[in-house]
């Protein structure tokens, strides 16, 4: 009986890869445990393993095809006594003219990644007044935007150096710091070991003593480790120090719910840090608005929250081609135009923003759509004015309702526009759970845009 | 190889006049300012948090005496003797402790949050064990910027159990550091003695294990302390990495003004002030080596007294803070 060998996925969320090497050939007899094949995606490297043993019958995929989808067969194994040439696949293959898909080879597997097909951006309309019009554009994926900024900042200012788990050798957990350790070299670019407490108390003591580090947390479900020294020893010293102890410092990394992790590397803490005066909190979904908010906040004089999504490390979206293009933190973007609701999101909320306000238009419902940017500072004006004119108002997190930041932006608009408000405010949230792990629980607990939709219309009812 | 030695007997040798003169004054200063602070705190001027440095005044002394400008010293919340000793203003430090204008942080720290940048001292720091990777990243921003500076991070026999100060042992060793971690072990962490905490009583080999050489000092002696610190600040300024001093010393007042007292007996405490006191000590060497009179220290004594006075009473006289300060300090203005 014949085995049909499957295109393994190197993650949770993987949909395709690249069958990048054969490491045996048509009549090679095959042991269970041999290394067989390597595959790639954007993020990682995986050697593939034969389960059972034989000879290996047929290759149907071969070495070098990009976009080959997960579960695909990729070859197949005859069993002992069996005629090799006779086999046949016994599911359907896959064209060998898969779609072509951007590929960049990487080093090894580890840390799983996200490339949801289902979060890319159809369009992307952003109405950024301080663009100029006739502003050219180029595609660039969220986590090489992030990289970007922080190589130009390094570029531009000698005391700017990155540390963290990984972001040196490895490239970076996520590949967010790929290449900053082949341009700056190992005094900027820092490996450290897996002490979050340590390396965030120690970049607060370097920033101090006159440096501007940019702390990568693998993931900020890690930060609460350090969460000691972000909030007392970052954020409240100015203050306590009569305004002397300034601590220039950037804590940014992946921040909410990745995919099928579990509950504790799945967090939003978004309300959490938004808490605490002294800090800085800016949690950016687009790539372009990424970018300049990150050189921003290496730029600022204060602590700096900077909450990234693993989710939307992959997407492309459209970089303005501006040399040093920074935006203001606390400022808000009406990012999309409407009359009737207006949807406040921030990070891969945003997302689902734009999609539910494209199916509510088709539903005759014109909504508004707010990229938050910046949890602290909170940006109230942007929201009121925009609720003053659509008269309702539904916000989305990744977070747990209680305490949450909806409930700040609602308390905040219903203190300056009650009288304006048409509808009480709804908040879309995660369920008051912790995150489980089961596909079908996880998806239940999660945020989408049909919740917003659904908290749209009912805001909406009679309208 | 890291190794961990224990101190040799010191010896009698003939002191300076100058250096042993400016000893006495700067540890007087710390103890008759403490005295000044716990009187104050009873007369309910100074509030909250108020831990005091009585017993201890050789260790921030001597180890002052090693540094140079540029060297950074970073320590937790009994600050109040290593503010002195980093040359800080009297009438600063002592009207922060009464929450007033005229405060390092212009009232808004108190006791345990002081800083100044002019010199060099960072803190200050309330939570028990936080200023070792603080201090630590000093260390490391001198590392960076090519400096020949050294960041000298003090901490308690309680905050040497604290998980964090082993995470910045082994960054410092690994990245070699120039940081002098002085422990002072005044032998009880709050109410608990160092032999009811630590599993190893003796804390100067706690960096063994990150190759991080060690040594007890007698923190009691300030020539010992300056001794041992001269040898540990070198070894970190000139590229070598981290170096721990255990310093065996101790506090007579409780460890804070709460402080119930139960857990020691009053004999243990007479008995150290009796035989041990840091100043008392380097009196008697004074006097015996002829290098000044009992009538040459009581006019030192004096002139502490009125410096501590007039800090008292500057402290006193400052105003509050401008209620407009409560919203001072918050975030620093961006630059355009």
């Amino acid at each position: 009986m014949a085995v049909d060998i499957l295109m393994p996925a190197l993650s949770p969320t993987m949909e395709e890869g690249t069958l990048a090497k054969w490491l045996k050939g048509e009549g090679d007899k095959v042991e269970a445990g041999d290394i067989i094949a390597e595959i790639e995606t954007d993020k990682a490297t995986m050697e593939v393993e034969a389960v059972d043993e034989g000879t290996l019958a047929k290759i149907l995929i071969p070495e070098g095809t990009e976009g080959v989808k997960v579960n695909a067969v990729i070859a197949v194994l005859s069993e002992d006594g069996e005629d090799a040439s006779a086999v046949t696949a016994s599911a359907p293959t896959q064209s060998a003219e898969a779609e072509v898909e951007k590929v960049t080879p990487v080093a090894e597997p580890e840390v799983l990644e996200a490339q949801a097909a289902a979060d890319a951006p159809a369009a992307t309309m952003l109405t950024n007044p301080d663009i100029p019009e006739g502003t050219t554009y180029t595609k660039t994926v969220l986590r090489d935007a992030l990289r970007d900024a922080m190589a130009e900042e390094m570029r531009r200012d000698e005391t700017v150096f990155v540390m963290g788990e990984e972001v040196a050798e490895y490239q970076g957990a996520y590949k967010v710091t790929r290449e900053l350790l082949q341009e700056f070299g190992a005094r900027r670019v820092v490996d450290t070991p897996i002490t979050e407490h340590g390396f965030a108390g120690l970049g607060v003591g370097a920033a101090f003593g006159g440096l501007r580090p940019i702390v990568e947390f693998m993931t900020f479900n890690f930060a609460m480790q350090a969460i000691d020294h972000i909030i007392n020893s970052a954020a409240k010293t100015l203050y306590m120090s009569g305004g002397q102890m300034g601590c220039p410092i950037v804590f940014r990394g992946p921040n909410a719910a990745a995919a099928r992790v579990g509950a504790q590397h799945s967090q939003d803490y978004a309300a959490w840090y938004g808490h605490v005066p002294g800090l800085k909190v800016v949690a950016p979904w687009d790539a372009g608005s990424a970018k300049a908010l990150l050189k921003s906040a290496i730029r600022d004089p204060n602590p700096v929250v900077f909450l990234e999504h693993e989710l939307l490390y992959g997407l492309e979206f459209d970089v303005p081609d501006l040399e040093d293009y920074t935006l203001p933190i606390g400022k808000a973007a009406v990012i999309r135009e409407g009359t009737d609701v207006t949807l406040v999101g921030y990070s891969r909320m945003v997302g689902f923003s734009m999609d539910a306000a494209d199916k509510l238009a088709e539903q005759g419902i014109s909504a508004e759509v707010i990229d938050l940017r910046s949890i602290r500072p909170l940006d109230m004006d942007t929201i009121v004015e925009s609720v003053k004119k659509t008269n309702r108002l539904v916000t989305a997190e990744e977070g747990w309702k209680h305490m949450g930041v909806g409930g700040e932006i609602a308390a905040g608009v219903t203190e300056h526009a009650f009288d304006y408000l048409d509808a009480p405010p709804l908040r879309v949230t995660q369920k008051d759970v912790p995150l489980p792990y089961a596909g079908n629980l996880e998806a239940m607990s999660l945020p989408n845009a049909e919740d917003i939709v659904a908290a749209a219309k009912a805001v909406c009812e009679g309208m | 190889m890291a190794k961990a030695t224990t101190p040799k007997r010191k010896s009698s040798p003939k002191l300076k006049k100058d250096e042993a003169l400016k000893y006495y004054r700067d540890m007087l200063l710390i103890r008759r300012f403490e005295e000044r602070a716990g009187q104050l705190y009873g007369m309910g001027k100074i509030a909250g948090f108020c831990h005091l440095y009585i017993g201890q005044e050789a260790v921030v002394t001597g180890m002052q005496a090693c540094l140079k400008d540029g060297d950074q010293v970073i320590t937790g919340y009994r600050d109040h003797g290593h503010m002195l000793a980093c040359d800080m203003d009297p009438k600063g430090v002592m009207a922060e402790l009464t929450g007033r204008e005229g405060g390092y942080s212009r009232g808004k720290g108190g006791s345990m949050h002081m800083f100044s940048r002019e010199k060099n001292f960072f803190g200050g720091h309330g939570i028990v064990g936080a200023q070792v990777p603080i201090g630590t990243g000093l260390a490391f921003s001198n590392k960076y910027l090519g400096k020949d500076n050294v960041c000298l991070a003090y901490f308690g026999d309680g905050a040497a159990n604290q998980g964090q100060v082993y995470e910045a042992f082994n960054m410092a060793s690994l990245w070699d550091l120039p940081v002098v971690y002085v422990i002072e072990n005044n032998m009880y962490a709050m109410g608990t003695s160092v032999y009811r905490h630590a599993s190893e009583t003796e804390l100067f080999k706690r960096g063994i294990s990150f190759e991080i050489e060690g040594e007890e000092v007698d923190g009691m002696d300030v020539y010992a302390v300056k001794k041992a610190g001269e040898k540990a600040v070198k070894y970190a300024r000139s590229g070598k990495g981290p170096y721990i001093l255990e310093m065996k010393t101790y506090r007579y007042r409780g460890h804070s003004m709460s402080d119930p007292a139960k857990y020691r007996k009053r004999e243990e405490v007479d008995d150290i002030r009796s035989h041990k006191d840091p100043i008392d000590g380097l009196k008697g060497q004074i006097v015996e080596q002829g290098i000044a009179s009992e009538e040459d220290l009581k006019a030192i004594d004096k002139e502490i007294r009125a410096i501590v006075k007039d800090a008292a009473d500057f402290s006193l006289e400052s105003p509050e803070p401008d209620p407009a300060e409560l919203w001072t300090d918050v975030l620093l203005p961006v630059e355009a």
